[in-house]
């Protein structure tokens, strides 16, 4: 992934280099499926009202995507040190646009505060839709919300319940208190199936 | 005072690890010179491990190792300044076995107990065996599969599964094909073999949510394959291990590029498999980070490495009263904290 100019445009190429380390059919496989989805899940979440990137120009064939840089700083930059009002705002706003993406089916599959950037109009933009998929299973939003509140705890310990409750209340806000708390429930779920978690038994 | 800075230099700790399988005792001084390192592992007939079963087998073979150990080090167990064991995460009345053998000891020596969280354990070994000094560990094992690194104080876990172990995905196919296992060649080194023997590359779920990962879609799928007869038993080991093996491999890399950390470290169980090894290894070089694989003896679970992280804890005065040495089944490694480590 890199920064260039581009017909007078700033743009980012992101390049899915072959790894290595798997099998090339393997390889293939996930390099085109994840060339392909991206654009569109990009495309489908400004549908949604949540803006991501402009999408210039896709080779599939190389793997390959060229979209538009979009100036400002990573929300990870902001969190720890915004005041608490500040991040309350920061973090009611990216619940919503969580709950955008969700009420449209629409899974980021990465929502860590690094692909979230504010622009200088001071919008979020959520960008990295790789790991993205398509699909209005109850199951997928919760693990969406799941890495959200798990980015937060390993890169924002010291706030990060605090955050993540006010996340669940912007997501609540758009999706609708019941599907919120469907989903909720959810994530319960899931964390009682992973292992040792303190929360399995009570 | 001045006999505790005596102690610092001259201690030597005894460590009792029985979270699962294995019941071993390790020894170190406190320089971190491992003396004894015995273990004993339950083997079950069929199916997986017994809690109890494998308990029972603890209790069995606690006194046999024990003075192996002794014998092995030669140290007395008067010369013990400190007895640490396994206090979580892992199977209740496995570690409850441990935890008796280390609680009679201590107060019969009448020397301070360490409750050692098993996963630290796993890292501070590795550091103390291959050198590696603030690496991104990659923890694979039956009951484990997480990508942690240090920050801020405690080891931040970046990446783990959403459901079962790596290992555990492993043996349980292993089991379904109908493979058998022996005490010097486990599972997973059984699907190794036949993995090698494998070049067809059957197209099975890959799933990375975010840095986390999932693996019991993969295994179900491999298991239904195989209930289908379609494919070779050696194809069908090499494209598990080649597709789960990618998904670890691909959370490792992003956690190592978001950290940005200069070395990689492989334990657990599973560190042992070649094939992961060089995976690994491949994104280390790409980041330029050193790749360290830990000797197969100290990867495994095993009490060595509990001596060396009891020695730690105590050299930071961290000792566990008796009345707080109940097990702790589901003891997450953030919650720990590690003054030791800078």
């Amino acid at each position: 992934m890199f920064l260039t100019q581009w017909e007078d445009r700033r743009v980012i190429i992101k390049k899915r280099l072959p790894k290595k380390y798997r099998p090339p059919t393997l390889d293939k496989q996930i390099r085109t499926y994840r060339t392909i989805h991206e654009p569109q899940l990009m495309h489908a979440a400004k549908q949604a009202g949540v803006p991501t990137p402009l999408i210039y120009q896709v080779n599939v064939k190389e793997g390959t995507i060229i979209m538009q840089f979009v100036e400002g700083k990573q929300v990870k930059e902001l969190l720890n040190i915004q005041s608490e009002k500040e991040r309350k705002r920061t973090c009611l706003r990216i619940g919503k646009s969580i709950g955008r993406l969700h009420k449209s089916g629409i899974i980021h599959g990465d929502l860590t505060t690094s692909n979230m950037i504010v622009d200088p109009e001071k919008r979020i933009v959520f960008v990295d839709f790789g790991l993205g998929e398509k699909t209005n299973e109850l199951e997928a939003k919760a693990v969406d919300l799941h890495l959200m509140k798990r980015a937060l705890q390993s890169t924002h310990y010291r706030v990060a319940q605090e955050c993540f409750n006010t996340v669940i209340e912007g997501y609540s806000s758009a999706l609708g208190t019941e599907t919120a708390k469907e989903v909720l429930g959810k994530i319960e779920e899931i964390e009682k199936r992973g292992r040792y978690v303190t929360e399995r038994r009570t | 005072m001045r006999k505790r800075t005596v102690e610092m230099n001259q201690g030597c700790c005894l460590g009792i690890e029985s979270t699962a399988d294995d019941f071993s005792i390790g020894i170190s001084t406190f320089q971190g010179a491992i003396l004894a390192n015995i273990r004993d592992t339950y083997v079950p007939l069929e199916g997986g491990i017994h809690p109890r079963e494998a308990a029972r087998h603890h209790a069995d073979v606690a006194a046999k190792v024990l003075e192996e150990s002794f014998a092995k080090s030669n140290v007395k167990p008067h010369d013990l300044t400190t007895i640490a064991f396994s206090q979580g995460p892992g199977l209740g009345p496995c570690l409850r076995t441990g935890a008796t053998v280390a609680r009679a000891m201590a107060s019969y020596l009448n020397v301070p107990l360490v409750g050692v969280n098993h996963c630290i354990a796993h890292i501070e070994i590795g550091k103390l065996k291959t050198g590696v000094e603030d690496p991104i560990t990659l923890y694979v094992s039956g009951g484990n599969t997480i990508v942690t690194a240090f920050d801020a104080g405690r080891y931040r876990v970046f990446g783990e599964t959403l459901d079962i172990a790596l290992g555990n995905c492993l043996d349980v196919f292993a089991r379904e094909a109908g493979l058998h296992q022996k005490p010097d060649l486990p599972f997973g080194a059984v699907i190794e073999k036949l993995a090698a023997k494998g070049h067809q590359f059957i197209s099975l779920p890959y799933s990375v949510k975010g840095m986390d990962l999932s693996l019991s879609g993969l295994l179900t799928a491999t298991v239904n394959l195989l209930k289908q007869e379609k494919y070779a038993l050696e194809d069908l080991c090499f494209s598990l291990q080649e597709t789960a093996f990618s998904m670890v491999t691909e959370v490792t890399e992003r956690a190592l590029a978001h950290t940005g950390k200069k070395e990689v470290l492989l334990t657990g169980g599973v560190a042992a498999n070649r094939r992961l090894q060089s995976m690994i290894k491949s994104i280390a070089e790409e980041h330029g980070a050193r790749f360290c694989a830990v000797p197969s003896e100290f990867a495994v679970d095993n009490g060595a490495m509990i001596a060396w992280t009891g020695v730690l804890a105590y050299k930071s005065n961290l000792t566990t009263p008796i009345k707080k040495s109940f097990v702790k089944l589901r003891w997450r490694l953030e919650k720990v904290e590690v003054p030791w480590v800078r």
